[in-house]
């Protein structure tokens, strides 16, 4: 299955991905009301970090044997092994956190408004995904590797 | 290729995904005792506590079973094995052939000899039908002891303070959560949760269940003092439900003991979940640990091998993610460690409820304790799961925003170019 890939040595912190996936993840699709008009403003599903000079995004890779999957208690998190893509059923997530014990990658978080989790879906709806199309430097890669 | 798994819970699912990872077709039977389609376990305090619909308490979808070729024998239970005959005897006198078999028959709730213990009223907590009987008492009793400080006890205990009883602990260690956690985690959730309402009893243990007309009074502690209360919760511990191998040659210890593959003693007989005694990552040797995750895992990996597809098991940690009143805590591998050679360090704010303990050995990560800010924590995990040298950062691994930058770069490249 295709994947986001980071490439640190040319990402710059500049957060766009993040700014992408919150609009894609909104109601309204639209970047001024995402952020100006939508409350709580929708999270962003991937997770810059950066440290000086060196920044990368990192979000959900899909593990093929996917320990979120694996940890949760309730059958939220599941693999469909048809595409590739570990989805994460909100309406049957209770809020333990297990999946954020589980994940090496540390990229689910707990969703600021309900008691559930949040993470990537590797934009459904989209060809590519959100955050990769936004990255101006090619710092992110969505390929089969 | 005829597979029968005995047992229903999260062991069993884990055996079928795997079995169909490699084998689309032949036929898998579950035997189970339950009634019911598989459920989420630890959502039976979810529900009790009145946050959830017994509806959302199942695991998978309704069609689950038969969309994978999964024959549900429910409300059945498994007699015999036959290892010889490569049968399994149900209740209902049937015979069960099979060519690979996996037990997954979880724990049952250990019982101390007690007093009155034997009589109504007095409960465990570890299936839907135990939530259903504890539910008969909402609205009705006032005050109820539940023995044992451990993860079980007191996630009823909290269940049942929710729903408006009084609740006293009696713990007979020197803090609660004593598996799972350390000292001071268990110090921070006990105080939290006496600060919530919960009465919790430390070194001490119940002598006496009192009974008046059978209807129970009070119970007796063993230091002589009372508490009076109308129902009482056995919540000790889970000891592995072995019976059914009994006199079958398939080798025990506490639990059922397996491979590497999750095969048992008999050729063709695999183990997994709270039942077996299984490949200890940390410590090198066999152990029970009767965790969801684990339970699925070594499911998966028996039912890869029962399939024929030679997969080693790599090895269980223990870990656990336990919120109580909005104070989340996580524990990972060895949050206790005994014995030398162990480096422990810790961050501790008391005032604000945030400890952060890692523990280190021979410059690999090998557990961590987490109170109040939990996120990322599973970077953690995968440092030790995947054997990873911390020598070099170790500082930075008590910094609660502790990420993947923090990591070597070639660490880090590593792990984000592979697929796990
Ligand atoms: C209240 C509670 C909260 C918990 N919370 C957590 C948590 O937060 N995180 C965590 O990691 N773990 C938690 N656990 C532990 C977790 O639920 C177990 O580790 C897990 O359910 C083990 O799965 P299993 O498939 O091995 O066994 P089980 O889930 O016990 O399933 C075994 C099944 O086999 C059936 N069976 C037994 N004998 C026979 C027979 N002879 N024939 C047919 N069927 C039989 C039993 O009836 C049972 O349905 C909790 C447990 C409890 C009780
Ligand atoms: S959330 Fe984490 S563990 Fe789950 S599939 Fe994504 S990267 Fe893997
Ligand atoms: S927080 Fe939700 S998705 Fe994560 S393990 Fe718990 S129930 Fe599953």
């Amino acid at each position: 299955m295709k994947r986001v890939y980071p490439r640190e040595e040319v990402c710059i912190g500049c957060h766009l991905c993040e700014i992408a996936c919150i609009v894609e993840h909104s109601a309204s699709k639209d970047i001024i009301k995402a952020f100006k008009a939508e409350t709580p403003r929708p999270t962003a599903r991937n997770l810059v970090e950066e440290e000086g000079a060196i920044s990368f995004s990192v979000s959900c890779r899909h593990c093929n044997e996917p320990p979120c999957v694996q940890a949760c208690i309730s059958g939220a998190m599941v693999k469909d092994y048809q595409s590739g893509v570990v989805r994460h059923l909100e309406e049957k997530c209770m809020g333990c956190w297990s999946c954020i014990m589980a994940c090496p990658y540390g990229v689910i978080r707990k969703n600021p408004v309900r008691k559930t989790v949040i993470k990537c879906d590797l934009c459904p709806e989209r060809p590519i995904p959100a955050c990769v199309e936004a990255c101006p430097n090619r710092a992110l890669i969505f390929e089969e590797r | 290729m005829e597979y029968v798994i005995i047992g229903n819970g999260v062991a069993a699912i884990g055996a079928v995904e795997g079995i169909r990872q490699w084998d689309a077709a032949s036929p898998i039977t579950i035997v189970s005792a339950e009634p019911y389609k598989v459920y989420g376990r630890p959502l039976i305090s979810h529900l009790l506590a009145g946050k959830i619909h017994e509806s959302d308490i199942f695991y998978r979808s309704d069609d689950y079973y038969d969309l994978r070729g999964v024959k549900l024998l429910l409300g059945m239970r498994a007699v015999q094995i036959l290892p010889d005959k490569r049968k399994v005897a149900s209740s209902d006198g049937r015979m069960l052939p099979f060519d690979r078999l996996l037990i997954a028959t979880g724990g049952i709730p250990f019982m101390p000899p007690l007093p009155g213990r034997d009589g109504p009223d007095v409960y465990t907590f570890t299936t839907l039908d135990d939530v259903r009987k504890i539910e008969v008492l909402i609205g009705k009793a006032k005050k109820i002891v539940v023995i044992g400080g451990g993860l079980i006890g007191l996630k009823v205990s909290e269940s049942l303070h929710d729903r408006g009883i009084r609740v006293t602990v009696v713990e007979l260690a020197d803090r609660i959560l004593s598996t799972a956690f350390d000292p001071i985690a268990g110090e921070i959730i006990r105080k939290h949760l006496t600060e919530m309402g919960m009465e919790i009893i430390l070194q001490n243990s119940a002598t006496e269940i009192v009974r008046e007309n059978g209807h129970i009074r009070a119970v007796i502690m063993s230091d002589g003092t009372r508490r009076d209360c109308e129902a009482v919760v056995i919540a000790i511990g889970v000891v592995p439900n072995i019976s059914l191998v009994e006199g079958t040659g398939i080798k025990t210890n506490r639990g059922i003991l397996t491979d590497d593959f999750m095969e048992t003693s008999v050729s063709g007989i695999y183990a997994a979940g709270d039942v077996a005694e299984a490949h200890d990552l940390l410590l090198g040797q066999r152990r029970v640990t009767p965790i969801w995750p684990v339970a699925y895992l070594q499911g998966q990996y028996a039912g890869f091998n029962m399939a024929g597809a030679k997969i080693a098991y790599r090895g269980s940690i223990p870990m656990n993610s336990i919120e109580f009143y909005g104070i989340p805590t996580v524990s990972i591998g060895l949050s206790n460690p005994v014995g030398e050679n162990y480096e422990v360090r810790h961050m501790y704010l008391p005032e604000r409820n945030l400890y952060r303990k890692i523990v280190l050995k021979d410059h690999l990560l090998a557990g961590a304790v987490l109170v109040g800010r939990i996120q990322r924590a599973g970077i953690l995990t995968g440092l030790i799961l995947n054997r990873i040298d911390c020598e070099s950062f170790k500082e930075e691994l008590l910094k609660d925003d502790f990420g993947l930058i923090n990591l070597p770069v070639e660490v880090r490249k590593k792990m984000l170019a592979v697929n796990p």
